[in-house]
């Protein structure tokens, strides 16, 4: 198989960028409140056939409804949801072209592995002998061969897994919806079928809707991904533009560790912007299209592992601060590190040393003083509002 | 919420809300208006006031608390509804008492055992409550079982004579009883993470404090619902009184039968069913709370 | 392992020989060859030959049979609806006076309902006997089916449901093939509790009965208000007897379902 040749067609998929392409899934303006609560609020999103998405948020966010709406379970209370260029609204979900892997899998307890990944497809009054066929099919896609005559209690976690994955993808379904798919897998077992999933998708070339509170799960997997935040969506972009260009505090400090610093802006020159910071002085960044003025109120993020540490100080004219080491966490592949910044009371900056070598040189010990310094394009500008 | 939506749910719901409106609210309606009639010597023994439209004003002015008042003045009946208050409160303290220990030593038995110690205290709530009253009867009765074991073991030398005592009727209700505390004591008991009593302990709680502190609070909600669910049924019982009961034991449910069948006296007994609702009106909303809440927690 | 300890294991005995002891003495006593409580007269099955042979008798648990076999039929079908409504709806107009409904016969006084349900008979006229009995048994089992159901529903893990529909079925098919089958064992306990309720029966049969309709707890009642009669304790075992049959086997085939209702 052309494994090799899946990550180039990966980088060079990118639909959402063409203007004339015409999404799969479209949810315009969509609003959904339980009592005075509200899940989604006036929400618009595309996603596109063969697209791998990922809605990303804490519990409570509206991702999952956002889901249920487009499996049916729950109805918009105003807005449209289109799939495929058909609106969505007053199909019931048994009549719907997609379908769903539950978090709890939803596994039918009474009926054998077979069974239920048959039943959407008796469902469609399918012959017996394609049904067989697909069946057939399905198991092997889900490695499940030997366990067709099985019980859902009588298989491991990720055995059920599979079967609930087999069953959802068994009706070739316009869309597969995931909710939290790897949630109930321990750590080592959520790796592995990641990948799994990630080659599944690109083999069978459907779509893909993942709900998770997982951040690395999303950044793996996903293609695209879209933050969510009470309701609404903070941003939605690649998951290396998520991470290395935030569109707000509340992305930058959701996805992934990063420090932020408060400051106004003191010059703009081209694209390069000077912010003065009360705790770490002048910050110089790299940013296109700033539309903030001159004095404007700015955090400035930068992430830990952007930064360097050393024992003495850099050569630069901005971007560093002195510090003292305050905490040393060691987390195997990297160490983090929390400076404290002006002394007792004062900011902690999290910096995080990759570690390289088995031991370092010179290492960095508990109350040593030391200086803390990054590149002016590890800065990221993000606006002022709280 | 569409129309096909409604309809289907209209369609679950609507059988068992006219049923039960037809049986059991609309029977009440019923009693409350024979209850406020003349009886009369005929079959049915009572003088209708089925009110026609246009007479309501007539059917008000016909209607009348006599029957009321005779329940009132007649010691007969103020006594039997203390007596029947008295009997059933003490029945369920009883009930309690023996039911609670009960519930606590099965939730203490290996894990294993507790399916079958749990079919074992419902297998007799299965089997007929008549044949239940009746098997008192003949222990109870001068020279039956009890006097005989109980002369045997040297214990008593005259008979006990418990049968058609009031003692009789307690023993029969916490007999008849005991399943309806024990369930709901048990339930609860056995919902509560034997970590709270670990960490009571771990915090320096002697057995007896934790078993007050953390145990007895937390199995309040089986506590109440065990105690309603004796309580109530036992204030209105007839079969107990009746069969294991002397002629000095009052109980309402017993005085009720007796004006309705022996009597004849349908109004009367109407008024009598009408007060008892009344005195169970206040234990039963508590109940409906308590069973609603749990069912759906 | 966890052992018995023994205060708990005491506790238990007694507990149970108080359950059983009375129920034990009906038994041995239904094989005394003699007349009398008090004296033991051998083993002998005279009295339940004359059980047999006791016409009115058997006639008379002929028709609680029957009753009992329609009322729980009947009242699972009603409870299995009310349930579904109480765990399933939400909060509906209405709900407080279902629930209330069905909460409040547990508990009320069998005199009550038994004269209430006499009374509205009378007014419409209805003749009494086998269907004024059946009712009445329905109305009363109705709020047992439906409690016992309705702990299983509330237990039931609705995602199965959703399950179903998502793959294509519509929502009565799913119903069909996935909760119907779950919660089965519940449906199936909560028939054999009406049923045993039905047959159980005095207070409720003694109002809603007319002339010629006599059921077994009735005859039974009348032969025991006049004294121990050794027939009645042959007729109490075999009841017993079955009663016993039918709950082992049954929870040893829910014993499943029970442990799942109580998580």
């Amino acid at each position: 198989m052309a494994k090799k040749s899946l990550g180039n067609i990966r980088r060079s998929f990118a639909p959402w960028t063409d203007p004339a392409a015409k999404p799969l899934v479209t949810f315009e303006r969509v609003t959904k409140r339980f009592g005075a609560v509200s899940a989604v609020e006036d929400l618009s999103l595309a996603i596109h056939a063969g697209e791998f998405f990922a809605l990303l948020g804490p519990s409570g966010c509206g991702k999952t409804t956002l889901m249920r709406m487009l499996a049916g379970f729950e109805t918009p209370d105003s807005g449209r949801i289109l799939l495929d260029g058909v609106d969505l609204a007053g199909i019931p979900p048994h009549r719907r072209p997609t379908n769903m892997m539950f978090q709890s899998y939803a596994l039918f307890p009474h009926m054998s592995v077979e069974a239920n990944i048959a039943f959407g497809l008796r469902q469609e009054g399918m012959a017996k002998a394609d049904i067989a066929a697909r069946v057939a099919e399905m198991l092997a896609l889900a490695r499940l061969e030997g366990f067709a005559k099985r019980r859902p209690d009588q298989l491991s976690g990720g055995q059920r897994q599979r079967v609930a994955l087999a069953r959802a993808l068994a009706k070739r379904p316009k869309v597969l919806l995931l909710d939290e798919p790897l949630g109930a897998l321990d750590r080592k077992l959520r790796e592995e079928t990641q990948y799994e999933l990630m080659d599944l998708q690109s083999e069978l070339g459907m779509t893909f809707l993942m709900v998770t509170h997982d951040q690395d799960e999303a950044m793996v997997m996903a293609d695209r991904i879209a933050v969510m935040e009470r309701g609404r969506i903070a941003q939605v972009a690649p998951p290396e533009e998520i991470y290395e260009k935030p569109a707000s505090r509340y992305v930058a400090e959701f996805v992934g560790d990063i420090n932020i610093f408060e400051g106004a802006i003191a010059a703009i020159a081209g694209d390069i912007i000077t912010v003065e910071s009360p705790v770490c002085g002048t910050i110089l960044l790299d940013e296109e299209d700033v539309s903030l003025p001159a004095g404007a109120r700015v955090f400035v993020a930068v992430r830990p592992e952007k930064i360097v540490i050393s024992h003495d100080e850099p050569a630069l004219s901005a971007n560093k601060v002195s510090g003292e080491v305050w905490d040393i966490g060691y987390l195997g592949d990297y160490t983090m590190v929390q400076v404290k910044i002006g002394g007792e009371g004062g900011p902690l900056i999290k910096v995080a040393l990759a570690n390289h070598a088995r031991r370092a040189e010179r290492p960095i010990a508990w109350e040593d003083q030391v200086w803390l310094s990054w590149e002016i394009e590890a800065g990221i500008l993000l606006g002022g509002e709280a | 919420m569409n129309a096909r939506h409604k309809l289907r749910r209209l369609a679950v719901l609507a059988p068992p809300m006219l049923w039960l409106g037809l049986f059991f609210f609309v029977p009440f309606l019923v009693v409350l208006r024979i209850s406020l009639s003349d009886s009369a010597p005929a079959i049915p023994p009572y003088a209708p006031h089925w009110p026609g439209l246009g007479e309501i004003g007539t059917f008000i002015r016909a209607l009348d608390i006599e029957n009321y008042i005779t329940l009132l003045s007649d010691d007969l009946y103020l006594g039997a509804y203390l007596s029947s208050l008295r009997i059933a409160a003490t029945a369920t303290l009883l009930t309690l008492l023996l039911g609670f220990p009960l519930a606590y030593a099965m939730t203490r038995a290996p894990k294993v055992w507790q399916p079958a110690l749990l079919v074992l205290v419902i297998l007799p709530f299965w089997t007929s409550f008549l044949i239940r009253v009746y098997a008192w009867m003949a222990i109870l009765r001068p020279e039956g079982v009890l006097d005989q074991v109980l002369g045997q073991l040297g214990i008593t030398s005259a008979p006990l004579n418990l049968l058609n005592t009031e003692a009789a009727v307690l023993i029969g209700i916490v007999y008849s009883y005991l399943p309806f505390m024990v369930l709901p004591v048990y339930a609860s008991l056995e919902r509560i993470d034997p970590a709270l009593t670990e960490a009571a302990a771990d915090l320096g709680a002697t057995p007896l404090k934790r078993f007050f502190l953390i145990t007895v609070p937390l199995a309040m909600p089986g506590i109440m619902a065990g105690a309603f669910l004796v309580l109530i049924p036992a204030i209105g019982e007839f079969v107990i009184p009746d069969l294991l009961g002397g002629s000095d034991t009052l109980m309402i449910g017993k005085v009720l039968w007796t004006e309705f069948f022996a009597n004849r006296d349908w109004p009367l007994a109407s008024a009598v069913a009408i007060v008892m609702l009344l005195i169970l009106v206040g234990p039963l909303l508590l109940f409906q709370r308590l069973a609603d809440t749990g069912r759906r927690a | 392992m966890k052992r018995f300890r023994f205060p708990h294991f005491l506790a238990l005995i007694l507990g149970l020989a108080f359950l059983y002891i009375p129920i034990l003495v009906l038994i041995v006593y239904s094989f005394n060859a003699s007349r009398l409580v008090t004296v033991w007269g051998g083993f002998s099955l005279r009295w339940y030959a004359a059980l047999f042979n006791n016409q009115p008798l058997m006639d008379a648990a002929w028709l609680s049979l029957r009753i009992a076999l329609v009322s729980a039929s009947v009242a699972t079908l009603l409870g299995t609806l009310a349930a579904l409504a109480l765990a399933r709806f939400g909060r509906f107009t209405g709900r407080t006076w279902l629930a209330g409904m069905i909460a409040a016969p547990l508990v009320m006084p069998e005199v009550i309902i038994g004269l209430a349900l006499l009374l509205l008979f009378v007014g419409l006229e209805a003749g009494r006997g086998f269907w004024t009995i059946a009712i009445a048994h329905v109305t009363l089992s109705t709020c047992f089916a439906t409690v016992v159901i309705q702990s299983r529903l509330v237990t039931f893990d609705r995602s199965l449901e959703e399950a179903a529909e998502d793959l294509g079925a519509p929502p009565w098919r799913a119903f069909l093939a996935i909760t119907l089958p779950i919660i089965a064992p519940a449906i199936a306990a909560a028939w054999m509790l009406a049923f045993t309720l039905s047959l159980d029966d005095l207070v409720l049969a003694s109002f809603a009965s007319g002339p010629g309709a006599t059921t077994l707890p009735m005859r039974l009642y009348s032969a025991v208000r006049l004294g121990v009669t050794p027939e009645v304790n042959a007729a109490s075992t075999i009841l017993i007897a079955l009663v016993a049959l039918i709950v082992v086997s049954a929870s040893l085939m829910v014993k499943k379902n029970l442990l799942d209702t109580r998580r």
